[in-house]
């Protein structure tokens, strides 16, 4: 399992978990669950025309990404913009099929794009992965106190001089090129799970921001990590593992809190809140 | 009533606001002192956070300026305090209530939080401040509204500002947390010289600590202290048509009298501040 | 030169004497309508995203259903009953909450589907698995389905305009219709069976990830032409047949064109048409209101 060709799979799924991890923190507590889905779809049709026109796949991934981050950005200020969302999600899905019908891989191609394959980053993307990977990271580092403001209290984030429409445009980039760096590995429609289910469940087992982040990354890496080994064992697909693992993190975090907040309350203390974590 | 060689901490001068093709403050005019407590006091509609969020630079007037300190409002303007009127804290968000007053003092600065123990120190004498230490590493989500109002001041105090901005902080609160608050904010303003402005749109329960009135009505204000300014002839000039003020109890009702239409201009006495 | 044959490279030949074709018009056509219908109240009420994740979690019946060797179509309606029936008694709560629940029940399901998908194809002998239930199965449909997606259209059309009034109603302000006396939780699980149908219909016609294109794409056109629910829905229902129809028009005609004669996806045609519709009827008509807007200055909101 740690012979030759797999040692791509371990290092590109370290990368993708470790910046999913970082980059889910914020996703969830921004409630941006809905943008972190559409990105990856439209990441899709870029990695289907980028493999049609024999491209780098990084490039395509990345280049639809950033397109698709720009666009609801952009379409944030109509009106009725979930409607758009979704019928823009639809479209890059029908184009991806498009340029994929028009190769010669077709299923196999669609099924490795959509659900993720264990082999699916080669030596050659193993390098641009990490680099878009440890941007992505490096950006949130440096955006991380102002982020915060703005995603708790922008109006006061705002008046303190935080230019919070910049930092919604910086933060959608971030998600586009996290996903974008994932696709490969975890598969465009189940990148979502990778970037909600590991921060949900951490945030249900400390109330310290930087220790729920750390955490994050700590269940993603379990999470890529299982999901690969039971993946190779037996042959069964990756994102299976990486869906059923996610919901599973995520239903043992809320009754880990609901098991915590029965134990308050029947001991009858009045400050439920006085609640400190190690 | 003498007049100060120090500039107002805060002056508004002439500011008109259009929305959506509505004009929602005509011309408003008023100054606040350092330590001055100030009720801003209006029906819900009349045009008071659409002021306060001129004032905080999140609304740009179509005409009129505000100074801070006696300088027009930059972003290098000293910090205002601001206590909005309501954040989504959801019981799931992993931030504590030190976390949030954290923010408040170094949150618009790139980067991670930097652990120091002056700035742990100084987190814990706010919160203390605001007598919220019991609940300080409780999750801002899971607290009451009463005690999140007092996490959120602790974090608009923490970066030492000379005017403090509430945002009908006592809208959804029972009666004795309503008192708790205003009791809190008096005494912070009093002890750190802070000048205060509160928007309500019942002044009763701010009576006590009120030395300045600024009422808003029909996207006008008439500025100046409670005796000046709640009266029948004031407000009902600045209504646009007849209401009466009565007292009751040491409570001040105003209460909407037949339709009688008044003239806008006000008196130049009611207009200036105290 | 007759009016027959200048309109002769438009349909390439064979296209009005394919059995299969005529097949993928009915069934089009169906699906289209229902859609069209149902899809309105999905837009009115602001379930966009919902409606979406129905028809992904879709994907997992109908692979699963593959597998057994049924039918997609009644794997979709199966998990698409069920997962419809837990998302409207799970209700609506803190929205960011129900969004993070939703998605992580997403995620669960396509994981399942990978897993069924995968198992279609090294299990059984056929390979089209994922393309069918991914992306529809219009052109090969058995004949004897047909009937059967007729008669769910019909169920599915006639629960709607059934309840029409209550669901307008509900749909528009639900603290209204209860007090008006409207059973607001009936009329919501009704909606949310035919809901089902029409996402289990139109998956089967253009695939369960792309289905949402035909519930939302020309509802919200519609309602951007009109206020009037009635209206709003044979305005949607119609664009729907346009591109349904269309859309099998050029993916036959695709065979024929150069170079690759390996013809384009119905699918893509449908979503892209509906797609263009909504596009070009959201510029024109949000140019002129932000003209009507401007010249008429103070006054209006």
């Amino acid at each position: 399992m740690f012979s030759g060709f797999m040692i791509n799979a371990w290092e590109a799924a370290t990368i993708v978990a470790v910046v999913a991890g970082i980059v889910g923190f914020f996703t969830v507590l921004r409630g941006s669950a809905f943008a972190a889905h559409a990105l990856p779809n439209g990441a899709f049709a870029g990695a289907a025309g980028a493999s049609l026109l024999g491209v780098n796949v990084i490039v395509g991934l990345g280049v639809f990404a950033l397109l698709g981050a720009l666009t609801i950005a952009g379409l944030g200020r109509r009106a009725r913009h979930d409607v758009a969302t979704a019928l823009a999600i639809v479209m890059m899905l029908g184009l991806g099929s498009l340029f994929l019908s028009m190769t010669t891989e077709y299923a196999p191609q669609i099924y490795s794009l959509l659900f993720g394959e264990v082999l699916g980053v080669s030596t050659g993307e193993l390098l641009p992965t990490a680099v878009i990977g440890a941007l992505c990271v490096a950006v949130i580092f440096v955006l991380y106190r102002p982020l915060m403001l703005s995603s708790v209290m922008p109006d006061a984030a705002e008046a303190r001089g935080v230019k919070v429409k910049q930092m919604d445009l910086a933060f959608l980039i971030v998600i586009a090129l996290a996903t974008a760096a994932a696709v490969p590995v975890v598969g465009s429609l189940l990148i979502f799970s990778l970037l909600i289910g590991p921060p949900a469940a951490a945030r249900s087992f400390t109330d310290k921001p930087l220790h729920a982040m750390g955490l994050s990354v700590a269940v993603a890496l379990a999470t890529v990590w299982t999901a690969i080994a039971l993946s190779y064992l037996s042959n069964l697909p990756i994102g299976f593992f990486v869906g059923t693992i996610s919901a599973c993190s995520y239903a043992a975090g809320r009754g880990w809190m609901a098991w915590r907040r029965a134990r308050t309350s029947s001991s009858g203390s009045a400050v439920v809140t006085n609640l400190v974590q190690t | 009533m003498a007049v100060s060689e120090t500039p107002p901490i805060l002056a508004v001068e002439a500011v008109s606001v259009w929305l959506s093709g509505r004009e929602i403050l005509h011309e408003v005019s008023f100054r606040i002192a350092a330590g001055e407590f100030t009720g801003l006091i209006g029906s819900n509609g009349a045009g008071k956070t659409t002021l306060l969020r001129v004032i905080l630079g999140l609304q740009a007037p179509q005409a009129g300026q505000v100074l801070i300190d006696g300088r027009a409002r930059s972003h290098r303007s000293p910090p205002i305090g601001y206590v909005p009127q309501k954040i989504v804290l959801d019981p799931d968000m992993p931030l504590r209530a030190r976390d949030l007053v954290g923010l408040g003092l170094d949150g618009h600065r790139f980067g991670l939080p930097r652990r120091s123990s002056a700035r742990r120190d100084l987190i814990d004498e706010m919160l203390a401040a605001v007598d919220a230490t019991d609940f300080a590493d409780a999750r801002v989500g899971n607290l009451s509204g009463g005690e999140q109002q007092r996490v959120l001041i602790a974090h608009a105090l923490i970066s030492r500002p000379r005017l403090l901005l509430l945002d009908e902080p006592l809208a959804n609160l029972d009666i004795r947390s309503e008192q708790e608050v205003v009791e809190l904010v008096a005494r912070i303003a009093t002890e750190q010289q802070i000048a205060v402005l509160i928007s309500a749109h019942d002044m009763n329960p701010l009576l006590p600590v009120m030395d300045h009135v600024v009422y808003v009505a029909a996207g006008r204000v008439a500025s100046g202290s409670t005796g000046e300014v709640v009266n029948t002839e004031v407000l009902s000039r600045l209504y646009g048509h007849h209401v009466d003020v009565v007292h009751v109890n040491n409570r001040i009702l105003v209460v909407a009298g037949h339709e009688t239409a008044v003239h806008h201009d006000l008196p130049d006495s009611a207009a200036g501040s105290t | 030169m007759t009016a027959l044959s200048l309109l002769a490279p438009v349909f390439e030949p064979g296209f009005f004497s394919s059995p299969p074709v005529d097949i993928a018009l009915i069934v089009g056509g169906v699906v289209a309508v229902v859609s069209g219908v149902v899809g309105t109240f999905t837009v009115m009420r602001g379930q966009s995203f919902a409606g979406h994740a129905l028809a992904d979690i879709g994907t997992t019946g109908g692979s699963g259903a593959f597998l057994v060797g049924a039918s997609p179509l009644y794997g979709f309606v199966v998990m698409n009953v069920i997962a419809a029936g837990v998302m409207e008694l799970i209700g609506i709560r803190r929205p960011r909450g129900r969004d993070l629940a939703t998605g992580i029940v997403l995620g669960a399901a396509l994981g399942l589907a990978a897993l069924f998908l995968y198992l279609d194809t090294t299990t059984s002998s056929t390979t089209g698995a994922t393309i069918n239930v991914l992306f529809g199965s219009i052109f090969t449909l058995a004949s004897s389905m047909v009937p059967v997606i007729a008669i769910l259209g019909a169920l599915a059309v006639g629960t709607v305009l059934l309840c029409f009034r209550p669901l307008v109603l509900s749909s528009l302000s639900p603290d209204l219709a209860a007090t008006r006396g409207v059973p607001v939780r009936l009329v919501g699980m009704a909606y949310f069976t035919a809901l089902s149908l029409a996402v289990s219909l139109s998956a089967v016609a253009i695939g369960a990830i792309l289905s949402t294109a035909l519930l939302i794409g020309p509802a919200a056109t519609a309602l951007r032409l009109t206020k009037r629910t009635g209206t709003a829905m044979v305005i949607a229902a119609t664009l729907g047949v346009v591109a349904t129809w269309t859309g099998v028009l050029l993916a036959y005609d695709s065979y024929y064109w150069q170079p690759s004669h390996h013809g384009w996806p119905v699918s893509f045609f449908v979503v892209a048409l509906v797609f263009v519709f909504y596009v070009v009827v959201e510029l024109s008509v949000g140019r002129r209101s932000n003209r009507r807007r401007s010249v008429a200055g103070a006054g209006t909101a």
